[in-house]
């Protein structure tokens, strides 16, 4: 099994945020937080694009390299994880992801910000998989269930593409040849430009 | 009334030897290395029940299945 990636065809997004309500309901996400929602550029303006943004899982991840409590880990299937109950909510993730992934749900009557929550690629995180507590934390986990993430599944023009790398490139490949336009695939290079960031080694550990 | 302050003198003393007992609590953080929970692969569990195969042949038709151009006009 090579990588899982994801990958948004500007051509073909409608910007009918299926993504972002099949994302919401499948992880039952709260109020303010979003991990994932859709961007347009040049809005209003004819030839705007849209493209649905979440944590790309990048190869070279810096989200966990500036983590100072060290709670992200990489799953060999290439997807970035983080353990909440390490997470410290101190925001440095925000600030290092290019893609704003990171969102803090502000708990309590002050707006106290909480742990840090981001897309999963529906992969759960360390808890046992299906239990409560990892569904209440991370989300539901359709990649333990054979499945792939909500967001890329229920595309309604399969502008989103979720998937094992090799896979999702050569159906937007063969895509391109067919329509012979739109080969720019957004923030690809961003994500995946770098060198893998090995798992770091730990017994029993997915990552 | 010295009796009560003996008692509350040994009291004093407890309270400050047990504050000299206290453990600390901060995290030491091995640099670099994640520091959670281990997880388990998406294929350990009841379901797949460590089939690798099974998962990995799941998830290639799920992947195939977003190839429109295959779904709709049989390959």
């Amino acid at each position: 099994m090579a990588r899982m990636k994801f990958l948004c065809d500007a051509e073909r997004c409608i910007e009918c945020n299926g993504c972002v309500t099949a994302c919401k309901q499948e992880h039952e996400v709260p109020w303010g937080v979003n991990r994932r929602r859709v961007v347009t550029l040049n809005d209003g303006v004819p030839g705007e694009k849209s493209i649905s943004v979440a944590c790309m899982h990048c190869s070279d991840a810096p989200c966990m390299a500036v983590c100072p409590v060290d709670c992200f880990y990489k799953t060999t299937e290439g997807v970035v994880l983080h353990d909440k109950d390490l997470c410290i909510g101190c925001g440095y993730c925000f600030y290092a992801c290019p893609f704003g992934a990171p969102q803090f749900p502000q708990d309590g009557a002050f707006g106290l910000r909480g742990k840090m929550d981001k897309c999963t690629f529906c992969a759960g995180g360390p808890e046992t998989d299906f239990s409560a507590a990892e569904f209440r934390k991370y989300g539901r986990n359709r990649l333990a269930e054979g499945k792939l993430p909500a967001c890329a599944e229920m595309c309604s023009t399969k502008a989103l593409l979720g998937g094992d790398a090799d896979v999702i490139a050569d159906i937007y490949r063969n895509r391109v040849l067919k329509r012979g336009k739109g080969a720019e695939v957004w923030g690809w290079g961003t994500a995946y430009g770098k060198p893998e960031r090995q798992p770091a080694a730990q017994p029993g550990a997915k990552s | 009334m010295r009796k009560l302050l003996v008692i509350a003198a040994v009291v004093a003393l407890a309270g400050v030897a047990a504050g000299c007992g206290e453990k600390s609590s901060v995290t030491v953080y091995k640099q670099g290395q994640y520091q959670g929970k281990a997880d388990k692969q998406p294929w350990d569990n009841d379901q797949f029940k460590g089939d690798k195969t099974a998962w990995e042949k799941a998830v290639k038709a799920r992947n195939l299945g977003q190839n429109e151009y295959v779904r709709i006009s049989g390959g």
